[in-house]
């Protein structure tokens, strides 16, 4: 009965080969302007907006290393999202070291965990990897439901402090903590920049096109579908642990299954398979959201959820795809009517 | 001894839940090759609307049983014809996102109606109080709805193995070209199997109204045990579903029982099990790589 899952009829996930990769020129540009404004946000954006911003951002990047490079859709990302909220948190309190110290070993944690939860996940693929992935979470979510004495139930941790190196600016004012944040989250990015295009990430490339194949040229697909599901891990956990100092509170909101919903809502609104699309995404729904509560509108889940029909429906590509094709189409166009080279 | 059989019909009962949901899922899984989220949505729904039918209209369960049962039916022809059916050619992830966002708009669209707290349901009539057998008093709403969910279940696997129809839709699943070769019209019979499917779930959610906290996020928790249970029968096989079902409501009743809340943890440790043992589930075939 599940004929359908092994004949897909057309597999639409964006592959490199059909996608023109800008040109180098325009790549570093975009960098440029991609720092400057990751460097001006909290000038224009309430600085623990911007911060929610950069940390979703990371978060959506670390699903797109499984979902647009790998070919594996998690469900259940908010389990080391939040676990590192959870960890990061406690080291925060009861050890009172630096957050950056707190914040990596939160990641550390969360890279633990994806080390069982991937070795079960990876023996399913498409569909079934979205749905065991989905139930460990749920799983990981009882269990802090539970565990009060620990992860201080429906109450969530409370009180993390902002310790760092004395620096008082820093420790009270979300503006100067940004900028003591930020260099966390770019290193998460830089890392999957570097995942991406190293040989490692052209092997994940080559299993999310044809497994079978990647297997015949001697790729052991499993070990590396577990080491990518490990190294996403850690970066939801890197982004998970800023959020939760950023924020003071762990809460089982960073748990609960519709913050593994809402990333995935990111990563597909700003584009799957590109690393740019994770904080287009991030921008455009935290700010939503953000409007739509001081608004006083309750019912956040019927937006959301319709942006999520509109692009599965129309808009496959996301922004930063759709925007990618457009401008590739018009520099081809472009480069013919000046009779260059393609 | 009295502590264990009552433990066993309640885990027959939701297990019933489970495995007439989940034999929805797997029917639709069958034919369509979708995944559908919103499955845990429209059991929710199914509860609501025999709710707001009491609420409104004064019918009670009797009335509601068949007539929310219709309804689902049209509410899933709807979606299939408006929505799925547009993403069926592409990578079941495309429907199981979209099927997560209609999820979003059903869950806050019922929340900003009818509020966060649990909507007033009673037993139905005839089956109030307790019923003695062999000197222990068993619920008689647990006993009927376990007995009702088995019974569905059989009429089902009846209906997909004794009939024309049945007949027709299996060899769809089974191999839609061929099926289509033999001059089966296949595309005729998506839009009935999904509403089909829905309606499942809308029954399971009316059962489950007289003795569930009937509110708009009862279905969250629900979908993702149905997951566990897909993957522990294995997602195509209607069987499996069934057996499945019934297997995590005993183990979800015994665990409340025996170990509180963490109950739902053995579910969890059942599937990993499963998926370690035999990946493709207990009924399911193993995939292609």
């Amino acid at each position: 009965m599940s004929q359908q899952l092994t004949q897909k009829v057309e597999v639409d996930l964006p592959t490199q080969s059909v996608i023109p990769r800008a040109r180098p020129a325009l790549r570093w540009l975009m960098l440029a302007v991609g720092l400057v404004v990751v460097l001006a946000l909290p000038w224009f954006v309430y600085p623990p907006v911007a911060m929610d911003i950069a940390a979703w951002a990371l978060f959506a990047i670390s699903v797109d290393l499984l979902l647009g490079y790998t070919g594996l859709l998690s469900f259940g990302h908010a389990a080391f999202w939040g676990a590192s909220a959870y960890a990061t948190g406690l080291v925060a309190i009861k050890l009172g070291v630096p957050f950056p110290v707190a914040v990596l070993a939160g990641a550390v944690v969360a890279m633990l965990l994806a080390i069982p939860t991937g070795y079960l996940a990876v023996r399913r693929t498409g569909i079934y990897f979205a749905m065991v992935t989905l139930a460990f979470a749920q799983m990981l979510y009882f269990i802090a439901n539970q565990w009060r004495d620990v992860t201080g139930g429906e109450n969530g941790l409370q009180g993390i402090p902002k310790s760092f190196f004395g620096v008082e600016q820093v420790e009270t004012d979300s503006f100067y903590f940004y900028y003591a944040a930020i260099p966390l989250i770019l290193l998460g990015v830089l890392i999957a920049w570097r995942i991406v295009n190293s040989p490692f990430g052209r092997v994940l490339v080559a299993i999310r096109d044809n497994p079978a194949r990647a297997r015949a040229l001697g790729y052991d697909v499993e070990r590396y579908k577990i080491m990518v599901f490990v190294l996403s891990a850690g970066l939801a956990g890197l982004a998970g642990g800023v959020f939760s100092i950023s924020h003071g509170f762990a809460s089982l909101q960073e748990l609960v299954w519709t913050t593994s919903g809402k990333v995935v809502l990111i990563t597909v609104l700003g584009g799957i398979g590109t690393l740019w699309g994770g904080p287009i995404g991030a921008a455009v729904v935290v700010l939503l959201e953000d409007r739509l509560a001081s608004s006083g509108f309750n019912g956040i889940g019927i937006i959301t959820g319709t942006i999520f029909v509109v692009i599965v429906l129309a808009f496959r590509h996301g922004i930063w795809g759709t925007a990618r094709n457009g401008l590739g189409a018009w520099l081809n166009r472009r480069r013919v009517k000046t009779g260059q080279r393609l | 001894m009295t502590a264990f059989i009552q433990y066993t019909l309640q885990g027959l009962a939701n297990g019933g839940f489970y495995a007439l949901s989940a034999l929805g899922l797997a029917v639709i899984f069958g034919v369509l090759g979708v995944v559908n989220f919103s499955h845990g949505a429209c059991y929710m729904l199914g509860a609501v609307i025999a709710a707001v039918l009491l609420d409104t209209l004064g019918l009670g369960f009797w009335a509601a049983l068949p007539l929310v049962t219709v309804l689902m039916f049209g509410f899933g022809v709807l979606m299939e014809r408006l929505l799925v059916r547009w993403l069926l050619k592409l990578d079941p992830l495309y429907n199981f996102l979209l099927t997560f966002g209609i999820t979003l708009i059903l869950v806050d669209v019922v929340k900003r109606r009818y509020g966060v707290s649990s909507l007033p349901y009673q037993l139905p009539a005839g089956l109030e109080g307790r019923i003695e057998i062999a000197g222990i008093g068993l619920s008689k709403y647990l006993i009927f709805a376990s007995l009702f969910s088995v019974l569905v279940c059989v009429a089902v696997w009846m209906l997909l193995t004794k009939t024309r129809i049945g007949m027709i839709v299996r060899a769809s699943t089974e191999d839609a070209e061929r099926s289509r070769a033999l001059g089966i019209n296949v595309g005729r019979w998506v839009t009935p199997v999904f509403g089909f499917g829905i309606a499942l779930a809308g029954l399971a959610g009316v059962l489950a109204a007289p003795f569930r906290a009937i509110n708009a996020d009862m279905g969250s928790n629900f979908i993702i045990i149905l997951f566990a249970v897909v993957v522990i029968g294995g997602l195509g096989s209607i069987l499996g579903a069934v057996v499945a079902g019934f297997l995590v409501g005993l183990v979800e009743a015994f665990g409340q029982a025996y170990a509180g809340q963490f109950s739902q943890v053995f579910i969890f440790v059942l599937m990993a099990l499963v998926i370690l043992v035999r990946p493709a589930g207990l009924f399911g075939r193993e995939e292609a790589a």
